[in-house]
């Protein structure tokens, strides 16, 4: 069994670039981030303006989102948790449906199959398991590829992450573990959800190999889950990825952090934030400068508009969304149900 | 949605039958449906080298191999929770929950998840996830071996589901569950799994949901039961001094309205018999539906024998817990003295 690292996993020191991003690949990579910097920056303000509701902020968590997710295949899948809710952007999923999504309009509701991305997981880690079951069932149909599922460091408290991590083991489920461990659970800090000295350590009792990473370094994220969906779609099962770092901004738009939080390490924290680290980088190796990271960034903010206007250009849902999603099979009640509300609804109209 | 045709009045099923216990009629169900459709697998504890601790998988994992009948790790939430990732992959997952009261832990997934699924995906994708498991009391066991969580199931949106009390039906409404699109609890009721036997047609075999048997004809009281209750009813049936319909309920969610009301403006009385407890069982459903649409056809106030607000006693006083025939009678008794 292979041991957990004790040291994190650096790849931006090496001399020689991650194995599998050429330049362009670097670049694909550095444009995603900023997608989903963009969506998070955007949306707050959206959310400001009454525009969506509440909003789980995930500032600072894209190297994890953008790296993890870029090692995969198309017909790979991912699982998300709700600070993942635009992972979709990543694979083409236009803005205005995850923004209808924090609208609470069912043009959020999107078709997992035809993105490979599961619906955003709102409890704490019961898409664990979910995750492990598609790869299981991927392996058992001999369809070659794998899954990669986030969830957080207070996630790995949740029986749901123990019997999911569990099973991914036992049936040698192709699935990467990708903790974004930021420290916090809304206020309660990872010391105080477990006494083990790494949430890698974990992985050790599932007889899974576990790698920690700097959740800042985006090929350091890259290079963990490029190697572990390579092990396991050649059938070595699952890997628990821990991706650590340090939350930065709010749990959400309705979490006040300043009551429980270390401002000072806040600002030093923001100082070695992800994006400013990666396009650092880029400059060092000449592949950016002001005017492309400009035009990326300008791409990333027409996206967003359009994506607001197409999200609030949505017609009010009808009644029957109440009922049609619910049963493949649906009972008569559903009939009546609907007729009556109609009725009701239409009394009042006149 | 529209009912074509009643399970009283289709003609006899003239295929060749074998008597078999209501367990193994579960058996021969999940060997047949497992042998016709290459996407269906059974997983659970226990499921597969032993057959099942009452053996309802016996002889799955010899003829369709340990991927298809899997024994898994020992918790339910897992079960449940790769279910749906199993369904994901194109699976149609059965999935054995040991015991009634050890289901709970699968509440988590089906809840937050299994009821929710396709309603977030906007009816995009199905989940065609069975989950079965041996339900209910009376059988001298330990504690948390013997409750009736219909309940819960039922209540909870996007499941349905379904209680067989005969062998034939328990191969038919499973078979049904396992074809269906959507998510659907079989309860069944381990009291009768070996003490009846009946006939149960050979090969594929499917009970329609949301229709109810009239299992016996009467005209001054309708005894509305399910599982291991309907026979309850039955012997109360016989030996009550008036003539009492028996109407089993087999499908919770859906329910039969049609029968369960057409029975009920023929009778005018009706009194339901549940063994899970009283407050807000499923009887209470029932009797709401009959508030809301038979309340001028009825005679008396519609009645609940039901098991009490307390835990499920342990066995040495069980029977005083279960809704037994006197009772029944007793609660006949009393909507008969209505005029």
């Amino acid at each position: 069994m292979q041991r957990c690292m004790d040291d994190l996993r650096r790849v931006l020191d090496q001399a020689g670039r991650p194995p599998g991003l050429d330049d362009d690949g670097l670049l694909e990579l550095h444009r995603r981030m900023i997608l989903l910097r963009t969506f998070d920056e955007r949306s707050i303000v959206y959310h400001r303006q009454g525009r969506i509701g509440t909003y789980a902020i995930f500032w600072g968590h894209e190297a994890i989102q953008a790296g993890a997710t870029f090692p995969l295949a198309e017909g790979d899948w991912i699982f998300p948790s709700y600070r993942e809710a635009a992972i979709g952007l990543v694979r083409g999923m236009p803005p205005s449906t995850v923004i209808s999504w924090w609208r609470g309009h069912p043009a959020g509701w999107w078709n997992p199959a035809e993105w490979r991305v599961a619906s955003i997981a709102v409890p704490i880690a019961t898409q664990v398991p979910h995750a492990a079951g598609l790869a299981w069932g991927l392996r058992l149909r001999g369809v070659a590829g794998c899954a990669v599922v986030f969830f957080g460091d207070g996630a790995t408290s949740e029986g749901a992450f123990h019997e999911g991590a569990n099973f991914a083991a036992v049936m040698d489920a192709p699935l990467v573990l990708v903790c974004n461990n930021n420290h916090w659970a809304i206020s309660t800090p990872v010391e105080a959800q477990t006494r083990a000295a790494t949430l890698a350590d974990k992985a050790a009792g599932y007889g899974m190999p576990a790698v920690r990473v700097d959740g800042t370094d985006v090929l350091a994220v890259y290079e963990a889950v490029r190697g572990a969906a390579e092990r396991a779609r050649a059938g070595g099962g699952p890997t628990f990825v821990e991706c650590v770092h340090y939350r930065v901004a709010p749990h959400a738009t309705a979490d006040d952090p300043r009551a429980y939080i270390d401002l000072e390490r806040v600002e030093r924290e923001r100082e070695r934030e992800c994006v400013g680290r990666f396009e650092a980088y880029l400059r060092r190796r000449g592949l950016l400068d002001d005017d492309r990271a400009e035009a990326v960034r300008a791409d990333a903010q027409q996206r967003m508009r359009d994506g607001i206007a197409a999200a609030e250009a949505e017609p009010d849902a009808d009644a029957r969304l109440l009922f049609e999603p619910a049963l493949a099979a649906p009972p008569p009640s559903f009939e009546h149900d609907l007729a009556d509300l109609r009725r009701v609804l239409a009394a009042e109209a006149r | 949605l529209t009912i074509v045709e009643r399970a009283t009045d289709r003609p006899p099923d003239r295929r060749p039958t074998h008597e078999l216990t209501l367990v193994e009629a579960v058996n021969d169900c999940l060997h047949v449906e497992l042998a016709r459709d290459p996407s269906v697998l059974v997983m659970g504890e226990d499921v597969g080298r032993a057959g099942g601790v009452f053996r309802a998988t016996a002889g799955l994992r010899e003829v369709f191999g340990p991927d298809r009948c899997v024994d898994t790790p020992l918790a339910e939430a897992g079960i449940l929770g790769t279910a749906v990732g199993l369904c994901m992959a194109g699976w149609r997952p059965v999935c054995e929950m040991q015991y009634d009261a050890f289901s709970y832990p699968c509440l988590d997934q089906l809840i937050t998840h299994v009821g929710r699924y396709r309603w977030r995906t906007r009816g995009a994708m199905d989940f065609p996830i069975t989950i079965r498991m041996p339900y209910g009391g009376g059988v001298r066991a330990p504690e948390l071996h013997d409750d009736s969580p219909e309940a819960y199931y039922v209540h909870t949106p996007g499941i349905k589901v379904l209680v067989p009390s005969t062998p034939a039906d328990a191969k038919g409404l499973l078979a049904a569950a396992i074809r269906d699109q959507d998510p659907v609890v079989v309860l069944e009721p381990k009291l009768v799994y070996r003490t009846v036997r009946g006939p149960v047609p050979d090969g594929e075999h499917v009970v329609p949901l949301g229709r109810a048997r009239v299992v016996r004809e009467g005209s001054h009281v309708t005894l509305v039961a399910y599982g291991a209750m309907v026979a309850v009813a039955e012997e109360a049936a016989r030996r009550l001094d008036a003539s009492a319909e028996v109407l089993d309920v087999r499908t919770l969610k859906p329910l039969d309205e049609e029968a369960l009301l057409a029975s009920v403006a023929k009778t005018g009385r009706a009194v339901i018999v549940q063994e899970a407890p009283r407050t807000c069982g499923y009887g209470a459903e029932l009797a709401a539906v009959l508030a809301e649409k038979a309340i001028l056809d009825l005679r008396a106030p519609v009645l609940r024998v039901t098991g009490y607000d307390v835990p499920y006693p342990y066995w040495a006083i069980e029977d005083l817990y279960m809704p037994s025939v006197p009772r029944v009678l007793d609660a006949c008794r009393t909507v008969l003295s209505y005029a």
